[in-house]
């Protein structure tokens, strides 16, 4: 003889559970009528929201193979590793454009810059960029050049800064610039000084 | 039964057999045996006349410091083998063995393993591109010749360099390098300078004179073919086939050769020069084997002109000059059909031919479209104590030449006496900024477009000497001006001009160094 209390429980519980299928089916059947919304690629806002800053970029020129220092007036924000990141795709902005006096392939970006205390930047540079990147002694080091006087030149305290591709080492950019040891930001500073020079 | 009828028929005597034969079974048989005659006749022809017309077994010649000589060679899958034993043993204690694991060989404490069927082999447990598979017959390892010139350097320790069409395998810095130039003289002479002493076999015919070497280690000067702007001498050429090197004088006149300086000068002179001159050491329209004689003539001015000075020991390179690149690193594509890797190795012969023009012994460690990594050019480079590296790049983007020093990476973690690695380059940087402005300075003097910068460009900063990189752009935007060699010249022999002109300096530090 099953207790009363018990027979009780399992009918409300066989209830709830006949009730809870007909409100899923029901649920379903709204969420199939509904008109599938479009992707929407359009921007809504900058990258960065706030005020503008006035920074100084490194820009590589091929036409005479110099780096020459141009400023820019960017939106950054306040964290000291977005503002890396930033500059650099600021810098890279200029880079993909169609007038761009160093031009990197198409999909080139800047994945991620961390900022490691003391004194280390890593910058992390997607495969695109790197796969994509003409090779040649003077152009490949434009490019790192331009890269790393940038980010030094805007953001204290670094003193050696190490470039992975897609978060992981490799020996060169593109057959020449070496990528596998950390950079002296001194030794880069006094490149950029040569190469602001011109030919 | 069958043992009675066969003791009777063996005691019959065969003229009493034939005779007791059916009349005319006699003629068959003679007809049959002629048959067999005409048969085995014909066989032979065609033996002869296959063997004939097969094409000569190919070989292998290999030039090392221990021994030059030749391997034949087989055909396996559309392809040349060659025994590896065979090539390693006269170069060192040597030994392999077969099991059910594979071929292995062992040269002096390399090991290598090797499977049949596999493209690849471990060498020193690191793997090594056969580009073919690895054969094995009657105990005997086959690889293919193409894989010589990157799998050598894995067992020896140090460069290969394998000339595929030609086979020909230089092991080491053996290389005889030569240098061409036409004396002002009437009638004109052409003056062949050689870096160690040759004995080509010289041959004869109208309108030309050509000088065989089979065992001569001879390489292509910069440009196979030497032009010299003269009507009687206009041209030399330089080929290679069969294992050897041939060198091709065209002239309008009859020339014969002399010796001197122990054979390292070959001198073509006009036949009726050196008759009247009495000078004759080779005959014209002869094809025997030309003998260097044991005493040296006068040297010419033109010959002690380009005397090398002894700069440093025998067999130590002064320069170690470094062809960018190679095999599966092609460098930039400088246009549809020119990759840098090739321009790299052309300016490299070219830059050897002047330096050793200018009495510097030089090394060139990719003289082939062989794989080397930055540390092993920079390893050969150390090893050899140069008192200066150059790597040769070519680029289409900028215009002039390209002068770069290293570009150290941060930090230094030098241990005393051992160097970091990756900054082994630091004692030397003021050395090599010095070779550098020297460099820089030659070229502005030539009116060709240069800078000098540091770059972050391996091997240089893994080397302990002097070390610069040279890149070669065109001077306008036509990138084919760097296969052009005028171009190749002009910058080399700028380069050359300028090491020649800082060698005090440099061979200070390379005798200072232990």
């Amino acid at each position: 003889m099953i207790p009363r209390h018990f027979a009780i429980a399992m009918s409300v519980l066989l209830i709830a559970l006949l009730g809870l299928s007909l409100y899923a089916w029901h649920m379903r059947t709204v969420a199939v009528s509904l008109p599938a919304a479009s992707t929407d690629t359009r921007p809504l806002a900058p990258p960065v929201a706030g005020p503008t800053e006035r920074v100084t970029l490194f820009v590589a020129h091929d036409n005479d193979g110099s780096l020459r220092a141009e400023a820019a007036q960017i939106p950054l924000p306040s964290g000291r590793q977005q503002r890396a990141e930033e500059l650099l795709r600021a810098l890279l902005s200029l880079y993909l454009d169609k007038s761009s006096p160093h031009a990197l392939g198409s999909g080139a970006e800047v994945r991620s810059v961390f900022l490691v205390d003391p004194g280390v930047a890593v910058i992390d540079l997607n495969s695109a960029f790197a796969d994509t990147h003409r090779s040649g002694v003077l152009v490949e080091e434009l490019t790192v050049a331009s890269l790393i006087h940038t980010i030094s030149a805007n953001t204290p305290d670094i003193l050696k800064v190490k470039i992975l591709v897609d978060g992981k080492e490799r020996d060169t950019l593109a057959g020449h610039a070496d990528l596998s040891a950390f950079y002296d930001v001194t030794a880069v500073n006094q490149l950029a000084t040569q190469l602001r020079s011109g030919p | 039964m069958r043992w009675t009828s066969r003791s009777r028929s063996a005691g019959v005597p065969p003229a009493v057999r034939g005779a007791s034969r059916p009349p005319g079974m006699g003629i068959p048989i003679v007809k049959a045996w002629a048959l067999i005659f005409i048969c085995i006749f014909i066989c032979i022809c065609i033996c002869a006349v296959v063997v004939s017309g097969a094409p000569p077994e190919k070989h292998l010649s290999v030039y090392s410091v221990a021994a030059n000589y030749s391997l034949p060679l087989v055909q396996r899958e559309g392809r040349d083998y060659v025994g590896l034993l065979e090539v390693l043993e006269p170069l060192g204690k040597v030994s392999a063995k077969s099991d059910s694991r594979g071929w292995r060989l062992r040269y002096n404490n390399v090991e290598g393993d090797f499977q049949v069927g596999n493209t690849h082999a471990r060498v020193q447990g690191r793997d090594a591109d056969l580009g073919g598979k690895f054969l094995e017959e009657n105990n005997r390892g086959l690889v293919p010749v193409t894989s010589l010139g990157s799998l050598l350097p894995r067992f020896l320790g140090g460069p290969a360099t394998l000339h595929e069409g030609s086979g020909r395998l230089f092991i080491g810095s053996v290389a005889t390098h030569f240098t061409a130039s036409l004396s002002g003289d009437n009638p004109p002479r052409l003056i062949f300078h050689f870096t160690a002493p040759v004995n080509p076999r010289v041959a004869t015919e109208p309108g030309a004179l050509r000088m065989t070497f089979s065992r001569e280690p001879l390489v292509a000067p910069a440009s196979p073919t030497l032009t010299f702007g003269n009507k009687a001498i206009p041209s030399a050429i330089y080929s290679e086939g069969s294992g050897t090197a041939v060198v091709t004088v065209n002239a309008a006149i009859p020339v014969i050769a002399s010796f001197s300086r122990d054979g390292r000068t070959v001198t073509i002179s006009p036949a009726s020069t050196l008759v009247a001159a009495g000078a004759l050491s080779q005959t014209p329209n002869s094809s025997a084997s030309a003998t260097p004689p044991p005493a040296p003539a006068q040297p010419t001015p033109a010959t002690s002109a380009a005397e090398p000075a002894p700069v440093a020991p025998a067999r130590r390179y002064f320069a170690v000059v470094d062809a960018s690149h190679g095999g599966d690193d092609h460098g930039e594509t400088l246009s549809n059909t020119l990759l840098e890797k090739d321009v790299t190795v052309a300016l490299a012969r070219s830059l050897r031919q002047e330096l050793e023009s200018r009495g510097i012994p030089t090394l060139v460690l990719r003289d082939s479209d062989a794989n080397l990594s930055v540390d092993q050019r920079a390893i050969f480079a150390n090893a050899d104590h140069a008192a200066i590296y150059i790597a040769l790049h070519a680029a289409s983007s900028g215009h002039g030449v390209r002068v770069y020093t290293a570009l150290l990476p941060w930090g230094s973690d030098d241990r005393g006496t051992f160097l970091s690695w990756s900054t082994a380059q630091h004692a030397a940087l003021p050395l090599s900024q010095s070779a550098a402005n020297a460099v820089a300075a030659e070229m502005q003097r030539r009116q060709i477009p240069v800078r000098t910068l540091t770059a972050p460009l391996r091997p240089l900063n893994n080397v302990i000497g002097a070390a610069i990189a040279v890149e070669v752009a065109p001077q306008g935007s036509d990138s084919s001006q760097l296969t052009a060699p005028d171009y190749q010249q002009l910058v080399t022999s700028a380069v050359a001009t300028a090491i020649a002109a800082t060698r005090d300096q440099l061979g200070g530090a390379m005798r200072s160094e232990p």
